[in-house]
C-alpha cells in the first residue's frame, strides 16, 4: 500500500483530498499502474529527464508547464474542466433536461462501456509503441514520443477516475482489467482492433499519431457532449492534449515527405530503389502506409448501422462530434443518413435512420478532417515541385468491420476480385517488404539537433526551444 | 510579460497563425477568453480587432503556430477574409514603409508604449481592417525566459474590466514632479481616483489612458499603457487610487525635440481633471503573496513604477511581522541620481527591509555603469536567492536592457557552477522571472 499524498502528488481539481474513499481506491490502483509503465512502459527510458508539458490546472496559464522529468515521476494529474451548474443535456431524448453529475442506473451499464473502451485505449497506444524509443531519429521526436506516452497514460488516470468515481467496485475491477490486458496478447488483447496492431517504426507511429489518435479527438469530442457531465468534464480537457498527438503525426509524416522530396530533387529521380538506397522513403510507401492505418482506423468507429449507436445518442451517452453548432432537432427521430452497401458485388448509397447511422455520421467528419491534413502533406510535394500527391482510399477499401468488411475494393473505390485483390494488395498496402525496409533506416540519432537521414527537421522547436534544444538527457 | 500585439507609433504588431504549420487543432479557439479566434475549413484566423494579446492561447497550442507576429500599420491590420486565404504567411512589410507609417506622426514616435494586454483592446477601436508582415525573430527572445504563469502565491487579478469602447472615468487627485527639478527626463507621480467605479488592480499590473482629441489623421488617438506604481489597496490605503509613473517624452530616439502626447498630456494634468482609463491588464507579472517569499527587482526609468508598488506593499505588510524572512533586492538604473524616479524616498527606507543598488551612467567624472554590472557585483548573494525557489524576480524597463540583464543573470549562475538551461527553465516554469519592457 502507497503512502504517497495524492492531493500533493496528483495535480488535480477534483478535490482529491477531500474524498477518502476515492483516495484509497486511487491508492491502491496507482502501484499496479507504475508497475505497469515500469513493464510495457518505454523501453529503457527510467533514467531520462525528459523536457515534458505537465498539466497543473485546466486553465491556459497552468495545463502547459514545462521541465524536465523523469517519467516514471510524471504527475499524472486528474483534471475535469470547469463546471457549468446549469449545464443542460442537449441532444436525444432527454434535451433540455439537466445534465447529470451522477450515473444513472439505467445507462451504467452502457456508461461503463464506453468508459471502458475509450479508457482501454490508452494504456493501449503506450504498450504498442514502447520500442520506438530505441529508434528514434532525434532527441526531438523521442521527447514528442514521451509526451505522447505520459499524456496516454494520464488519460489513462483521467478514465480510471471515473470508474472509481462513480462505478464502484465494478469500476474498480475494470480499473485493475484496464492494466491486465495487453496489445497484441493472443489471451487477453486489447478490446480494439488498432490497438492490438504493432506500431514497428516511427513511419508507423506518425501515421498512427495523425491517423488513429484522430479517431481518438472525434471519439472524445463525441463524448464531451455527453449527458453524464463528468465524462463531458474529463473528455473535454482531453482533448487539449490529444491536439499534440495529431500533430506529432501530422508534422512527422510532413518532414519525412519534405526529406524525400529533397532528395529526389538532388537525385533528380522518382525510382523507388534509388530513393531507398539514398535512405529515404519513397513516396508510394507512404502512400501504402497511409493507406493502411486509414482503413485500420475508419474501422474504429464501427458498424454503419449500429442500435447501440442510436441507444447511445437517444440516451444523451455521446453526441456527435460539434453537436451544439449543428443546425437539427438534436432528435434526429425523422431524419436519413446514407451508407454504403454492396449490391451484386457494387457499391451503392442507401439511406437508413440517421440515429443507427451515428457511426458512420462520426466517420465521415473524421474522413473530411482526415482530408485536410493530407491536402497539407500534398503542399510540400508541390512545393519541391514534385507531381506525386498523396491521396486516402476509398473508406469502403480494406474495412474489417460493418456491412463492407471484407469486402474488396481497390483505394479509388472500384470493386475488384479476390484474386485481383491479392495480386494488387502488395501494391495498396504496406507490404512485409516495405516494413522491413523502412525497419532497415530506423537508427537512433540523439545528438542534439541532428536528424536521421530519412526525416528533416521540424521548423520549430517545442515551447519556443530552438530545434537543437536537449529535449532528453540521458543519465 | 512576453511579446504580443503592439500598437506603436500607428504600427500594430498583428498576431497571426501559420498556416503552414497549424493542424488546425481547435485548441487555440477553444482557449481564447475573448473569441479572438475563429475558422473556416481551410485556416484558423485571429481577429486583430478582438485579440487583447492576453497570451492565453500560445503554451497550449501543439506547434507553434500561434506564435507569430506581424507588424503592420494599424489602419491595414490583416482581416479574417484575408487570413482564411493564406497558405502561407505574407513576407513583412518594408522596414521604409513602416517607416512612412510612423513619421506622418512623429510626435508618435517617442511615445513607445509596453507589450501587453493592453495592445490589443487598444487595437480594437484604432479600425483595424486587413494586412502584414513577417515574424521579427532577433537573436535574444525574451519570450524564452520570461514566464507566462505568476507565482504560485501570486493574488487573483482582474483583468479587462474596461474596454476601449466603454472606459472609465478617473479624477487626478495627485501630480508631482518626482525627479529633481530642472534636470531632463522629467517625471511625475500621477495619482488617479477612481471614486465609486471599481478598479481592484495589484501591483505589476498596468492601465492605459487615452488621450483626448485626435491625432494627425483626424482619428482619436490611440490608448497609451503605464504600469500602476501603487499598493493594491490603493496610493493611498483604503482608497480607490492608484499611482502612475509618467516620464514626459520630449524628444525621440534620436534625439530630436518632439512631444509625446499622452505623456505631456499626463503630466500637464491639474488636480480635478478627468481621464479616461482602460483596464486593468497583466496576470503574470504579480507579486508573490507568501511569507518569506523573496522579490529581486531590476528596473530603469520609469520601469520603476511596478518595483514601487511591490515595495510598497511589502512595506505595509512588514507589520504584520510574517514578511521579516522575505527579502527585497532592487537594482535600479538611470542616467543620474537627479534623473532616478523616486530616489530620495528610496534612500530612506530601511537598509534591513530592502537591499538597494543604483546604476548611474551618466554621473560626471565616474564610469559608465549599468545595473547588469550592479547585477555581476551582487552575484554571491543573487545565486543564494535564485537557489531558493521562494525568490522571485522582475525586470521592467527599456527593451534594450533585457537582454544584458538575462546575459547577466546567466553569468551569474554559470559562474556558480550552476547548469543556466535548467535554472532558467525552472525560473520560467515556476513562474519566478518576468520580464516587462517597452
Amino acid at each position: 500500500m502507497s503512502n504517497i499524498d495524492y492531493s500533493v502528488k496528483i495535480p488535480n481539481n477534483v478535490d482529491l483530498s477531500g474524498d477518502r474513499t476515492l483516495q484509497r481506491a486511487l491508492e491502491s490502483w496507482q502501484p499496479n499502474f507504475i508497475k505497469w509503465w515500469d513493464d510495457v512502459g518505454p523501453e529503457g527510458s527510467t533514467n531520462h529527464d525528459v523536457y515534458l508539458r505537465t498539466a497543473v490546472s485546466v486553465d491556459p496559464q497552468g495545463w502547459a508547464q514545462f521541465g524536465y522529468v523523469k517519467m516514471r515521476d510524471y504527475r499524472w494529474g486528474i483534471f475535469l474542466n470547469p463546471a457549468d451548474q446549469d449545464r443542460a443535456i442537449h441532444f436525444g431524448d432527454h434535451k433540455g433536461e439537466k445534465a447529470w453529475q451522477e450515473v444513472p442506473g439505467e445507462h451504467r451499464a452502457n456508461l461503463r462501456r464506453i468508459i471502458v473502451t475509450q479508457g482501454d485505449t490508452e494504456p493501449a497506444s503506450v504498450e504498442q509503441q514502447r520500442h520506438l524509443g530505441l529508434t528514434a531519429p532525434s532527441l526531438y521526436d523521442l521527447r514528442n514520443l514521451f509526451q505522447v506516452n505520459v499524456e496516454e497514460g494520464r488519460h489513462l488516470w483521467a478514465m480510471v477516475y471515473l470508474l472509481h468515481k462513480y462505478f464502484g467496485r465494478d469500476g474498480r475491477e475494470e480499473a485493475e482489467a484496464l492494466l491486465e490486458r495487453q496489445s497484441g496478447d493472443e489471451n487477453n488483447p486489447r478490446i480494439l482492433g488498432a490497438f492490438n496492431e504493432k506500431t514497428p517504426d516511427w513511419l508507423a507511429f506518425f501515421m498512427f499519431t495523425y491517423f488513429t489518435d484522430r479517431d481518438g479527438k472525434f471519439q472524445l469530442a463525441a463524448l464531451a457532449e455527453s449527458a453524464f457531465d463528468p465524462l463531458a468534464r474529463t473528455t473535454k480537457f482531453m482533448l487539449t492534449e490529444e491536439a499534440h498527438h495529431m500533430f506529432v503525426g501530422e508534422s512527422g509524416v510532413s518532414r519525412v515527405l519534405q526529406r524525400t522530396c529533397q532528395v529526389m530533387n538532388e537525385l533528380k529521380t522518382d525510382d523507388a530503389n534509388k530513393l531507398r538506397a539514398a535512405g529515404v522513403i519513397d513516396l508510394p510507401t507512404m502512400q501504402r502506409y497511409l493507406n493502411f492505418h486509414y482503413s485500420v482506423t475508419i474501422d474504429l468507429f464501427g458498424a454503419d448501422q449500429s442500435s447501440n449507436a442510436a441507444t447511445f445518442y437517444s440516451s444523451g451517452l455521446k453526441g456527435r462530434y460539434e453537436e451544439g453548432k449543428r443546425a437539427d432537432d438534436h432528435a434526429l427521430h425523422d431524419q436519413q443518413y446514407k451508407v454504403l452497401e454492396v449490391v451484386d458485388g457494387k457499391l451503392q448509397e442507401k439511406d437508413v435512420p440517421m440515429l443507427n447511422a451515428l457511426n458512420e455520421v462520426l466517420r465521415d467528419d473524421y474522413i473530411k478532417d482526415s482530408n485536410a491534413g493530407v491536402g497539407r502533406w500534398n503542399k510540400v510535394m508541390e512545393k519541391a515541385g514534385i507531381d506525386f500527391r498523396l491521396t486516402v482510399p476509398h473508406k469502403a477499401f480494406n474495412r474489417q468491420i460493418g456491412a463492407l468488411a471484407g469486402v474488396r475494393i481497390s483505394p479509388d473505390g472500384r470493386p475488384v476480385t479476390e484474386a485481383e485483390w491479392q495480386s494488387r494488395k502488395n501494391d495498396w498496402l504496406a507490404s512485409d517488404d516495405d516494413r522491413t525496409f523502412v525497419a532497415s533506416l530506423m537508427k537512433q540519432c540523439l545528438e542534439p539537433g541532428k536528424f536521421a537521414g530519412w526525416i528533416a527537421p521540424p521548423v520549430m522547436g517545442i515551447n519556443r526551444q530552438p530545434v537543437d534544444f536537449e529535449y532528453v538527457r540521458f543519465n | 510579460m512576453t511579446t504580443t500585439t503592439m500598437i506603436e507609433n500607428g504600427i500594430l504588431n498583428q498576431h497571426l497563425i501559420d498556416p503552414e504549420i497549424c493542424i488546425r487543432c481547435n485548441t487555440c479557439e477553444a482557449t481564447c477568453p475573448v473569441d479572438a479566434i475563429t475558422h473556416d475549413d481551410t485556416n484558423y484566423v485571429v481577429m486583430a480587432d478582438k485579440c487583447n494579446g492576453c497570451m492565453d492561447c500560445i503554451s497550449p497550442c501543439p506547434t507553434g503556430s500561434i506564435d507569430n507576429w506581424r507588424k503592420v500599420p494599424a489602419a491595414e491590420a490583416y482581416s479574417i477574409a484575408d487570413q482564411f486565404s493564406w497558405e502561407a504567411l505574407p513576407q513583412e512589410i518594408s522596414a521604409e514603409r513602416l517607416a512612412a507609417v510612423q513619421n506622418a506622426d512623429p510626435a508618435a514616435v517617442a511615445e513607445v508604449e509596453d507589450l501587453s494586454q493592453a495592445q490589443a483592446a487598444i487595437a480594437a477601436v484604432a479600425g483595424l481592417t486587413s494586412n502584414v508582415g513577417e515574424i521579427g525573430e532577433t537573436p535574444f527572445r525574451s519570450a524564452a525566459f520570461g514566464a507566462t504563469v505568476p507565482p504560485w502565491s501570486a493574488a487573483h487579478a482582474y483583468t479587462n474590466l474596461y474596454a476601449p469602447k466603454s472606459p472609465v472615468t478617473a479624477s487626478v487627485v495627485g501630480n508631482i514632479n518626482c525627479t529633481e527639478a530642472g534636470f531632463d527626463n522629467e517625471t511625475h507621480h500621477i495619482v488617479l481616483d477612481f471614486g465609486a467605479m471599481p478598479f481592484p488592480v495589484l501591483e505589476g499590473q498596468s492601465i492605459a489612458i487615452i488621450p483626448p482629441g485626435v491625432d494627425a489623421n483626424g482619428k482619436p488617438h490611440v490608448a497609451r499603457q503605464y504600469s500602476i506604481a501603487s499598493a493594491r489597496n490603493g496610493e493611498r490605503p483604503g482608497y480607490n487610487n492608484i499611482a502612475l509613473t509618467v516620464k514626459r517624452v520630449t524628444q525621440d530616439h534620436e534625439g530630436k525635440p518632439v512631444r509625446g502626447v499622452a505623456s505631456n498630456y499626463l503630466c500637464d494634468l491639474n488636480v480635478g481633471d478627468k481621464v479616461q482609463v482602460i483596464g486593468p491588464f497583466g496576470h503574470s507579472f504579480l507579486m508573490p503573496n507568501h511569507p518569506r517569499s523573496h522579490i529581486v527587482m531590476i528596473c530603469t526609468g520609469t520601469g520603476s513604477a511596478p518595483m514601487r508598488a511591490m515595495t510598497e506593499w511589502r512595506r505595509r505588510l512588514r507589520k504584520s511581522g510574517k514578511f521579516d524572512g522575505g527579502k527585497l533586492m532592487l537594482f535600479f538604473g538611470a542616467r543620474t541620481p537627479q534623473e532616478l524616479p523616486y530616489f530620495g524616498p528610496l534612500q530612506n527606507l530601511p537598509k534591513d527591509f530592502i537591499d538597494n543598488n543604483f546604476a548611474f551612467s551618466r554621473v560626471a567624472e565616474q564610469p559608465k555603469r549599468y545595473v547588469q554590472d550592479a547585477i555581476r557585483e551582487r552575484a554571491v548573494d543573487l545565486v543564494e536567492l535564485i537557489k531558493d525557489d521562494n525568490t522571485h524576480i522582475y525586470v521592467c524597463g527599456l527593451k534594450s536592457m533585457e537582454e544584458g540583464v538575462v546575459l547577466a543573470l546567466r553569468d551569474v549562475i554559470v559562474q556558480a557552477g550552476m547548469d543556466w538551461d535548467s535554472v532558467a527553465a525552472k525560473l520560467k516554469q515556476h513562474g519566478r522571472l518576468h520580464l516587462e519592457t517597452y
